[in-house]
């Protein structure tokens, strides 16, 4: 049953907490179609967490996600993994299997999903790989590639499927300015080509405002800022300047809580 | 994807598997001389059967015919009732066999001996074997000599 | 200074922890049994595991099946040959491999050999998100990758005793018979006579099967729930090790008692 309005993921009242931090507090996102949304705030914000909750591997503990009309945490294991093969994600380090190669990657979700003969298998694992640029690259294994290349192969395997959205989860951490382009290029052309819908969760300013339509900014569990590029850097908010300028001091205080210097200093004891 | 060497390699464990169960069954254990089901039963009472269990072989003339399948009390007579299988290619064993109770060996386990009779008549299942002899138990002959003993020594000082 | 009730109170953490992961295990032993019919359509999986677990075992059994049984034959006469007994050799190392020695030793080789390699592999692919990533393409990744496994283990067991057993009375047959002068027929002929095939061998078959799924379960699932990073699944592999090696010792005690106990 699709849903053909134009919010493809809305988030509604979400709360998570894991042990005592609490970690959403009633959080409102909406994700429109083939558009790229990004999701940005200070490390430890638990980005990563707000994805496996769009995913269905974390419940929260109060309210929904609703994926192209369907409530992810309402749905039974069988229809969850339905949905899952819609959607693609790409993690932070690859996370292919390392015991086979980049064609075998690739042609995994192909292999296990379907039962095309190996021949049509075969045109759209080089299909895939070509899109990425690394189709040249298909016998090589997960060890010898490098970062960025490890990622653009998990590309290829997240887009196998043809899915309707994919989430990335921190693309651009740790690259060098190459693979950065490189991987920047392709998320946005692969949005525009394929008719995705992207989610960029990241806290690289530079690479994700250039391509992002949409750009949420949350910290402390909550969304503090939303809005375009421009519209960010032009409001008001202490949030949106003190991240998107890159200051050390601001609403995410530099100092971590702790007692009177002074006092630390000249009391003397252990600690 | 397995490759074919994998295969070979899994293949030729199995097999090697198989073939130590195999081997364990026919050559270590007595399936060979195994023989369950067929034969059959005959009983035999004893006043003193100490050492003899279930399971124990059941000879004649030193080849094993059969083992004993169950060890009974009798509460009237207060005798041990032996129940023995004997296979059933051997049945031509006489009525009035008797059976023995040795020792294989000076530390061995106890076994039944069958000596045979003259009778013309077989022994059939269910059959009783009438004539037996008890398990030699080591006290009562340490017993018997030393008695004996004292016995010589108490002549011979009593004839001086 | 911790209190006497904080030092209560940690360790009935540390006892509803250790029920906590009984229940997840327990748990987790259903889901991989629930992926069993499954793997009918895809044998290729199992038989992959079969060689990293079964036969890249077999060098190891192989080696300390005959070194055993060497040694079995060696202190198996010098005992006897004191009762004038060392006919029966062949008796005591028979009976010493198939009821014990084979089932129980090989258990213990397995776990610290195939084992930990379970545990240390799914551990890793759990800390590096492969685990993650399975899920989020719509796999089970307990029935793609934890029940090939476990099947694995299950076949690889028995086979792998079965196969120390039999190395292990060719060993005692090399030193009692071939060094020690032991007489060739005598060792097989009273071995023939006292295994008895349902109660040495059938109740040996059941223990190494029995010890196959307690090993494999536990390396599985440790692997399964560890903590991912490096150390954590380097101690889940040292837990694989030790945790399935007491199990066996215990379960061994309890089916001996069951099936050998009383006479």
């Amino acid at each position: 049953m699709s849903d053909t309005s134009d919010i493809l993921i809305s988030v509604r009242g979400l709360s998570f907490s894991r042990g005592s931090r609490q970690i959403f507090d009633d959080i409102d996102i909406d994700i429109k179609r083939g558009s790229v949304t990004a999701i940005m705030g200070p490390s430890g914000t638990g980005k990563t967490t707000l994805l496996r909750l769009i995913g269905g591997q974390l419940r929260p503990d109060k309210g929904n996600v609703v994926v192209d009309g369907e409530d992810v945490h309402a749905l039974r294991r069988g229809q969850l993994y339905q949905l899952r093969k819609r959607m693609g994600m790409l993690f932070q380090n690859g996370a292919l299997l390392t015991d086979i190669n980049v064609y075998d990657n690739v042609a995994f979700p192909l292999r296990e999903h379907t039962h095309l003969p190996e021949r049509l298998i075969r045109d759209l694992v080089l299909m895939k790989l070509h899109a990425v640029g690394l189709r040249g690259a298909r016998d090589l294994m997960p060890s010898e590639l490098s970062g960025g290349m490890l990622r653009r192969v998990a590309l290829a395997r997240a887009i196998a499927l043809d899915p309707m959205m994919i989430m990335y989860d921190e693309p651009f951490t740790g690259q060098d300015p190459i693979s950065m382009g490189v991987l920047v290029r392709l998320i946005r052309l692969l949005n525009d080509t394929l008719g995705l819908t992207s989610i960029i969760v990241s806290h690289d300013i530079a690479e994700t405002a250039a391509i992002a339509d949409d750009i949420y900014l949350l910290s402390g569990g909550k969304v503090v800022a939303h809005g375009s590029a421009d519209e960010l850097k032009q409001s008001g908010s202490e949030w949106a300047k003190q991240f998107i300028q890159g200051l050390p001091d601001g609403p995410v205080p530099f100092h971590y809580p702790a007692d009177d210097y002074a006092h630390d200093l000249l009391s003397g004891g252990p600690n | 994807m397995t490759t074919r060497l994998t295969e070979i390699w899994v293949g030729i464990f199995i097999a090697a598997g198989l073939a130590a169960l195999f081997v364990l069954a026919m050559k270590v254990s007595n399936l060979s001389t195994y023989n369950r089901d067929g034969g059959y039963e005959v009983t035999a009472r004893f006043e003193d059967i100490s050492g003899l269990k279930v399971r124990s072989p059941v000879t004649m003339a030193g080849v094993r015919i059969g083992r004993v399948t169950n060890i009974g009390f009798d509460k009237n007579t207060f005798e041990a009732v032996v129940t023995m299988r004997v296979e059933a290619r051997y049945n031509t064993l006489p009525k009035d066999s008797s059976a023995s109770i040795y020792t294989a060996g000076l530390l061995g386990e106890k076994y039944v001996s069958l000596a045979p009779g003259g009778d013309e008549q077989s022994l059939h299942q269910g059959d009783r074997i009438k004539l037996t002899q008890d398990s030699m138990v080591l006290e009562k002959l340490i017993g018997q000599f030393v008695s004996r003993f004292m016995n010589s020594s108490s002549e011979k000082s009593s004839s001086k | 200074m911790k209190s006497v009730l904080d030092h209560l109170q940690s360790l009935g953490q540390k006892g509803t922890g250790v029920f906590e992961r009984l229940g997840r295990a327990n748990i987790l032993f259903a889901r991989i049994l629930a992926g069993v019919p499954g793997l009918f359509l895809r044998p290729n999986l199992v038989i992959q595991q079969v060689y990293s677990v079964g036969v890249l075992s077999l060098l190891i059994i192989l080696v300390s099946g005959l070194f055993v049984g060497m040694v079995l034959g060696l202190q198996g006469y010098n005992t006897l040959v004191d009762f004038g007994a060392e006919e029966s050799l062949g008796v005591v190392v028979a009976l010493s491999l198939v009821r014990e020695l084979g089932p129980v030793v090989t258990a213990l080789l397995f776990a610290g050999r195939a084992g930990s390699a379970l545990t240390a592999e799914i551990g890793l692919m759990k800390a590096t998100e492969q685990l993650s990533a399975m899920e989020m393409m719509a796999i089970d990744p307990i029935r793609r990758v934890l029940t090939p496994r476990f099947l694995a283990g299950f076949i690889s067991m028995p086979l792998l005793a079965a196969i120390f057993s039999a190395v292990g009375i060719m060993g005692g047959y090399f030193v009692g018979v071939g060094l020690l002068g032991v007489d060739d027929g005598a060792y097989w002929s009273q071995m023939q006579d006292k295994v008895d095939l349902y109660d040495d061998i059938y109740n040996g078959v059941i223990k190494s099967i029995v010890f196959g799924i307690i090993v494999t379960w536990i390396a599985v699932f440790e692997g399964y729930d560890a903590t991912p990073t490096s150390e954590g699944v380097s101690r889940a592999t040292t837990r694989t090790v030790v945790h399935s090696s007491l199990a066996v010792l215990a379960m061994d005690f309890i089916l001996t008692a069951l099936m050998f106990g009383g006479g």
